[in-house]
This record gives structure tokens, sequence and C-alpha cells, in this order.
């Protein structure tokens, strides 16, 4: 008699079930200490940006006028179409995490496809202006050349040194970005995510939305600032 | 009586993602506009609060922070705070460097 009163659990409870991890006590719960978590690795991400961002610093102050003088070598048209484009991909994002919240599959996918095409676009641009460095012989190194202003020829190795190790970086943070979010499609389309557990995609969010806000710095320190001293 | 098998505390309207988006962009457009602007000294401090305003309004609506708990807010916090001592006091050391003679080996 028992075994017909006992129904199977159905699809959505077993989902429920292996969403919610036997440590937590109830979804928010769990929803909290996932949110504090990945605030934490993002605090180390700070750490390992600002160690960049604090070389910067000092080599900007040590050597202002060599550091001025590569301004004029960035591509203010690329680097500001870049700087919009990584915008609208943190807006999708946005409007990804949203649609979770709120379940509505398809538009999570076609948000998810959005910014994935963004981040590729930002790449791909990325690639034209090293090329351009690569033809005007400003990747720092023995085959690097700097003629038009040559008492600044080693001092300006350096900061275009750190242009490529910060923007390099930063783009392998989008690279690692294209990564997630191609998983975090193919969990979508696995239906993986439900409004009760969206969590991956809120986290994963957090990581696209940091990777902007490098950014954000990293154009005006090495594109604009120099413009015009 | 708060639902706790429900993690959506707060769901952002489209219209607020929008505000901040283009808000965002009109920034994007002033601060390359006002790099073409000499204003000596300014044109760092310009671009530097652009860019503060920025990176605040993606956290806060973006990353959600307005509507976190105390304790997120407090480790966000807790990151800005260390790297401005990195920032500070690695200055602090380079900036008064020649402010009194040191033997030169000592450079």
């Amino acid at each position: 008699m028992a075994d017909s009163t006992t129904t199977a659990p159905s699809q959505g409870e077993l989902e429920h079930a292996s969403a919610l991890q036997h440590q937590f006590d109830d979804p928010l719960q769990q929803y909290d200490s996932s949110t504090l978590g990945m605030w934490t690795f993002l605090l180390t991400e700070i750490m390992f940006f600002g160690g960049m961002f604090g070389a910067y610093t000092i080599y900007r102050y040590k050597y202002p006028e060599a550091f001025a003088s590569t301004s004029h070598y960035m591509d203010l048209t690329l680097g500001a179409i870049n700087t919009a484009v990584l915008i609208c991909s943190s807006f999708t994002m946005a409007l990804a995490v949203r649609a979770a919240q709120l379940g509505r599959k398809r538009a999570i996918i076609g948000f998810l496809l959005g910014t994935l095409a963004l981040g590729t676009v930002f790449l791909v641009i990325k690639g034209v202006e090293y090329h351009e460095k690569y033809v005007e012989h400003h990747i720092p190194g023995p085959s690097f050349s700097y003629p038009e202003h040559p008492e600044y020829a080693h001092t300006a190795q350096i900061l275009f040194f750190l242009y490529f190790a910060m923007t390099g970086m930063h783009a392998i943070h989008m690279i690692v970005g294209v990564g997630l979010l191609t998983t975090l499609l193919v969990m979508t389309i696995r239906n993986r995510f439900s409004a009760n557990f969206y969590t991956p995609v809120e986290m994963i969010g957090l990581y696209w939305h940091f990777v902007d806000i490098v950014w954000i710095f990293l154009f005006p320190l090495l594109y604009l600032i120099g413009q015009h001293a | 009586m708060k639902d706790a098998t429900h993690i959506t505390h707060h769901v952002t309207p489209v219209r607020t993602y929008l505000i901040v988006f283009l808000t965002l962009l009109v920034l994007t457009v002033t601060t390359t506009k006002v790099a073409e602007i000499d204003l000596g000294e300014w044109n760092f401090v310009v671009a530097f609060l652009i860019a503060i305003t920025k990176a605040s309004l993606v956290v806060l609506f973006f990353m959600h922070v307005r509507y976190s708990t105390s304790l997120t807010k407090l480790f966000v916090c807790a990151g800005l705070f260390w790297m401005a001592i990195l920032i500070s006091i690695t200055l602090c050391d380079y900036i008064s460097r020649d402010w009194q003679y040191l033997p030169q080996w000592i450079h």
C-alpha cells in the first residue's frame, strides 16, 4: 500500500534538492555565502591588478614626460570604442542576470549570446591594436623603436611594457570570461537554472562586471591623461 | 515574512539598468572629449573622477551591491581600503625619497 501512495519526486523537487547543498539551511543563506565568496575572490583580483596599477603609478611619477609621450601612440578611437563595447557587454550581462532572476530561459540565452559577442568584439579590436604596436615597433625589447623622442627610448619602454602587461592580463581575464559565459550558456540550455537557483549566472556576472571596471580605469590611465602633457 | 526558499530579494527594473547604461556611455564620451582639451593637471583629475563615477555605478547597480547584505558591502569597502593603502604608502616612499640627502648606494 505504501508503494501506491508514495509518488516519485517531481523534476522540480529533484532540481531543488540538487541546487541546495546540504551544509546550508536554505537557498537564501547559500546565495549570500556564494556572493560573499565571489567578492572575496574579486578582492584578491583587486590586489592582483593593484600591484600593476601600483607599478604604473610609481613609474609615471618617476618619468612623467616619457610616459605622457606614449599617449600619442595609443589609438584613442579604438580605445574609446572598446570602452563602449565593454559597457554594452556589462549591460547585456546585467540583463542576463535579471532574466535568470525571473526564470526566463530564452532571454538568458539571448543576453548571454549578446555578452559573448561583445566580449569577442573587444578581443578582436584589442588584437588590431596589438598589431598596430607590432607594426610601429612599440613592443618593448630589442626591436623597440622610438625615433620621435630618442631621449625617452629607454623609459618609454617601461610604459609600453606596463601597457602590454596590464591590457594583456585584462585580455586573459576576458578570454576566461568568454569561457565562463559559454559554460553558462550550456548550463542554461540544459535547464540547470530556475528563479530559485541562478547563482552561477549572478557570480559570473560579478566577474564580468569586475573585468569591465578594470578597463574603466585602464582606458584613462593608458590612453587619455597624457594627451596634452 | 521573508521567503527563505526564494533567493531573489530585489529584481532591478530594466529602466534603472537602462539609465545606468546610458549614463556610462555619456561619461565615456565626456572623458574622451575632455581629454582633447588642455586643462593641465586637471586633465588627470577629471579623467580619474569620471572613472571613479563609472566604476561606482557598475558596482552599485550592475553588481547589485546597493541591494546586498552589509557584510558584502563591508568586503567591497575593505578591498578599496587595501588598494588605497597599496598606492598611498608606496607613493609616500617614492615621493619623499629626494627630500633629504642619502648616500648614492641607497638609490
